[in-house]
């Protein structure tokens, strides 16, 4: 038996009608009672010395409550930001946190950089008095390209840091890599530069504090993927308030696509500060501030090898990554180059030894941290490329030489060199799958007809893998997380058979409203519309670690699941106590409990309501219908497929014209196939962006951000973009209940390098991302 | 402050504003009219395309005081008596959206679209939407809805 709107069912989202009506209510739309607005003076530099801050004119401006210095939060004794992971060095040694207060101290470390805080009863007002601060800064030599920070002799971002050193990773067997390697017929290399974008989130980010003088509670209203874990930081670590004197309510968010995990200066000083002033103080950034302030992603540069036989198995991988950390460490951001990184090198291939080093610096720039995928789209980027150049250079066709050193379906659980065991998967079936979507066989006879108008024509697969469902606790806290990463939940049934969702996950436009009233529908025949899903406030849910790493449905959605079949326990003891029968002969199927071999039965409805009422009720029984469960999964998720790219570029110009897109993944079981299919087109218009358009550019001499605004970052349009022919295949996942994997990022994990593929294909040589029409043009008119 | 009138999803509304005041921000902080969103200083986003005079325009290109006796809708106008206008439900039925941020602007942009090309192609609904950035479905499925709502809407 199948249920409406159960899993599988392609479900029209519950939350669009607020959304598609104007009644959604993102934070700037939020406003309280005798509310001021904050304003932050951030700094021109990209690095200077601060040798005075004069408030003076600007407090006796017109409609200023008060101004604050980072001078100010370290008086009254409020910690710095933190990072959540500790990476630790080859040399043992742990990696490099320098001080990284809400506010500048003593200096600023890159353009945007915070200096001052005023609040004023206008926005206007709290503008034009941040003009009446007079800092005296002593600027000093920058330096924002990674590669530069870590050469000898560059500019110093942090005395504790020397030579801009974060940590220098490793990963591997090293003399297992060179000894295969020494003895190798072929080696393939290849150099990669991995473009830093920004994540631009459509929705700026922003925060309302509020003070309640009574209680002493303070709540801040936030843009916020994980609010339990913005309340742990800004408790344990910034002593702003204990955790039961905060409260922290992200309601509507806008996007985030990774840059609304951390915990950012704006926010934390604004909450600090509606307490000193005991008003609500609001704060909403706008564009230029989000160019300049919210984590970039990405920045890499790489260069990697690969050993072959004469028969094109691969021997060996080894690779070398530089990656930019910026100006501080962000919340996660000594993760996503290391753990999220390195353990995704492998590919879908078999590859009997990889080594890994990441050497990870600071520069004077934005921080650098998780951005859609998270380490995985670098990965995917390195070892795609890689294959690639490796075929070619064996003149081996690409898909034929992917499919001779795939792993087979067989080979599961399938342990990799660099720490992951695969669970699950078919690569050859996604490949096969993929190939005849695109047409592979017919690409020389388009190829020849796209020559015959002049043009250029190239095709390119990317066969990616990544790591979901982030993760055991046990596993992550090895390697140097410092949280858990389970997921909560609380089913809880009213008294009229409806019921709310208390989830952990949080959702800022993947849909959780209406794919966990799926779950709830299937499981416990409530339909839909009875379905309430609340997310997003601490003093609702219970304590959740929130959504990122496309976790929210296999982690959460399985906390979910663990709470609905303790309600079903129970409900089964109700049922046979009212049906008179004995606990074992219950039968349970979407929320109707029968007696075994009778008519007997009873709805889930009724069975609650007895709950509530239990006037004729198990006498050892709690009376109530409400379950929690915190989830902790076996192990990762591992989303793997092959997307398709092909292009067509007019030489006269250099512009690549996406002619056809073709993704085949494998996310196990799927929930709503029609918002797994939007989460590929989402991900994959974000690996296009960054492989076609989008790159964060700073001045070399002066730090200066190039790219602050959407009139000169490129953000990809609707004209920018093919349609996307989406198809699954499915190998449950067996390591949550579900059997799902996750599918928020794997668009744009797997697009760049098949883009990239795909354009080198038609030029005959490499070029780095962007693939602008000038880089593109100048590829192919140079010699 | 100077005094501006002007209808708005039928209403007549007068304020009093600063005269520097844009017209997404009367819209926003005087009217409460919180569906109209802010998503750029340049006008390049299109998250707050309302209608003025029945043509999409974006609220943050003009003066509140530019809008003097103009007739305004916004999205909060868009449905009629309860039900959807047929470029809202495609919007819905096609999975247009993921975090409706920029939603209530390409909505609008997309009904002035419609009503300029009656049965748009999917180049002219791509080319068209240029002004309005989406982050989260890469346009896939707002082309698909705006083709859908063009049909629904006897182009």
């Amino acid at each position: 038996m199948s249920i409406e709107n159960g899993i599988g069912a392609s479900v029209r989202r519950k939350e669009d009608q607020r959304f598609i009506t104007g009644n959604g209510h993102y934070l700037d739309d939020m406003n309280k009672v005798g509310q001021t607005y904050g304003y932050f003076l951030r700094s021109p530099h990209a690095f200077a010395k601060i040798n005075n801050i004069d408030l003076t004119a600007a407090k006796d401006a017109p409609g200023v409550v008060d101004i604050f210095t980072g001078a100010d939060m370290v008086a009254d004794g409020i910690g710095g930001l933190i990072c959540g992971w500790g990476i630790t060095s080859k040399d043992g040694t742990a990696h490099k946190a320098p001080p990284h207060n809400s506010m500048a101290v003593d200096a600023v470390r890159h353009v945007g950089d915070q200096v001052a805080f005023v609040i004023a009863e206008s926005l206007q007002q709290a503008k034009d008095a941040a003009e009446l601060i007079d800092v005296d800064y002593e600027p000093l030599p920058s330096v924002t390209n990674i590669t530069k920070a870590l050469a000898p002799g560059a500019p110093q971002v942090h005395e504790e840091a020397p030579g801009n050193l974060c940590y220098d990773w490793e990963l591997g067997d090293k003399a297992a890599v060179d000894a295969a390697f020494a003895s190798a017929p072929h080696i393939s290399k290849i150099d990669l530069v991995n473009n830093r974008l920004a994540p631009n989130a459509i929705e700026p980010r922003a925060a309302l504090g509020d003070y309640d003088a009574g209680s002493g509670e303070l709540t801040l209203y936030t843009t916020s993927q994980n609010p339990h874990v913005a309340r742990l930081i800004m408790s344990a670590f910034l002593a702003i308030a204990p955790e039961n004197k905060l409260r922290v309510v992200a309601p509507d968010v806008g996007g985030g696509f990774g840059s609304k995990i951390f915990v950012y200066a704006e926010e934390t000083t604004t909450i600090w500060a509606a307490r000193k002033i005991n008003r609500p103080v609001k704060w909403t950034a706008d564009r230029s501030e989000a160019f300049l302030t919210d984590a970039h992603g990405r920045d890499h540069a790489t260069h990697a090898e690969m050993a072959l036989d004469d028969d094109g198995k691969i021997l060996a991988f080894r690779i070398s990554t530089k990656a930019n950390m910026g100006a501080y460490l962000s919340t996660f951001a000594s993760a996503v180059p290391t753990y999220l990184y390195g353990t995704l090198l492998n590919g879908q291939y078999k590859i009997p030894s990889i080594y890994v080093e990441v050497q990870a610096g600071f520069t004077n720039t934005t921080p650098v941290d998780a951005y859609r995928g998270a380490g995985r789209p670098e990965a995917t980027y390195v070892v795609e490329r890689m294959i690639e150049t490796a075929a070619r250079d064996m003149k081996i066709d690409p898909v034929e030489f992917r499919l001779k050193n795939f792993i087979q379906p067989d080979e599961y659980p399938y342990e990799t060199p660099v720490i992951m065991t695969y669970d699950c998967g078919d690569y050859p079936l996604s490949m096969n799958t993929a190939v005849e979507l695109i047409d592979y066989k017919g690409f020389g006879a388009r190829k020849a007809q796209s020559e015959a108008n002049g043009k250029l024509r190239g095709i390119g697969c990317s066969a990616y893998i990544e790591a979901c469902g982030i993760a055991p606790s046990a596993a992550v806290g090895s390697l140097g997380a410092g949280v858990g990463l389970w997921e909560s939940a609380e089913v809880r049934f009213n008294p009229t058979g409806s019921v709310t969702v208390f989830t952990g996950s949080h959702s800022h436009g993947q849909g959780h409203e209406t794919t966990f009233a799926q779950i709830i529908s299937d499981k416990l025949g409530v339909p839909i519309e009875s379905v309430e899903v609340v997310h997003g406030d601490t003093d609702k849910v219970p304590f959740g670690m929130g959504t990122y790493g496309s976790r929210s449905l296999a982690v959460g959605g399985s906390a979910i699941v663990k709470a609905v079949d303790k309600i079903v326990e129970k409900s089964k003891k109700i049922a046979a106590h009212l049906m008179e029968a004995s606990v074992e002969d219950i039968e349970h199927e979407h929320g109707v409990f029968s007696v075994a071999g009778t008519d007997k039965k009873l709805t889930m409805g009724e069975i609650a309501f007895a709950a509530y009422v239990p006037h004729n009720y198990p006498a050892d029984l709690e009376p109530g219908m409400a379950e929690n469960a915190f989830y902790d999964p076996l192990n990762f998720s591992f989303p793997a497929g092959t997307h398709f790219a092909e292009v067509e570029i007019d030489p006269m110009t250099g512009v690549v014209d996406i002619l056809d897109w073709a993704a085949v993944d494998d996310f196990g079981n799927v929930v709503n196939p029609m918002i797994v299919e939007g989460q590929v087109h989402g991900g994959v218009a974000q690996g296009i962006g960054q492989a076609l358009l989008e790159g964060v550019l700073y001045d070399q001499e002066n730090g200066q951000l190039l790219t602050g605004s959407y009139m000169d970052y490129s953000m990809p349009r609707a004209d920018n973009l093919p349609n996307f022919r989406v198809s699954m295949t499915n190998t449950p996942s067996p390591s949550n209940p579900l059997g799902v994997k996750g599918c928020g990022e794997a668009g744009a994990i797997a697009a760049p390098a098949a883009l990239m593929n795909a354009i080198t294909n038609a030029l005959g040589k490499d070029i780095d991302m962007p693939a602008t029409p000038e880089k593109v043009w100048r590829a192919i008119h140079s010699t | 402050m100077t005094t501006v009138s002007m209808t708005v999803n039928g209403k007549k509304r007068t304020a009093d504003v600063a005269p520097n005041t844009l017209l997404v921000h009367y819209i926003r902080d005087n009217l409460r009219l919180t569906g109209t969103h802010v998503g750029c200083d340049t006008s390049q986003c299109g998250a707050c395309t309302i209608h003025v005079n029945g043509d999409s325009v974006k609220a943050c290109t003009m003066l509140a005081v530019q809008a003097e006796g103009a007739n305004i809708t916004t999205i909060e106008g868009l449905a009629q008596n309860g039900d959807l206008h047929p470029m809202q439900a495609a919007f819905k039925e096609n999975h247009g959206l993921q975090c409706g941020f920029c939603t209530p602007g390409m909505i609008m942009s997309a009904v002035d679209l419609v009503k300029r090309n009656p049965n748009p192609s999917e180049e002219t609904i791509r080319s068209e939407l240029q002004g309005n950035i989406c982050r989260c479905t890469g346009y896939h499925n707002i082309v698909k809805s705006v083709k859908a709502a063009s049909e629904n809407m006897g182009g």
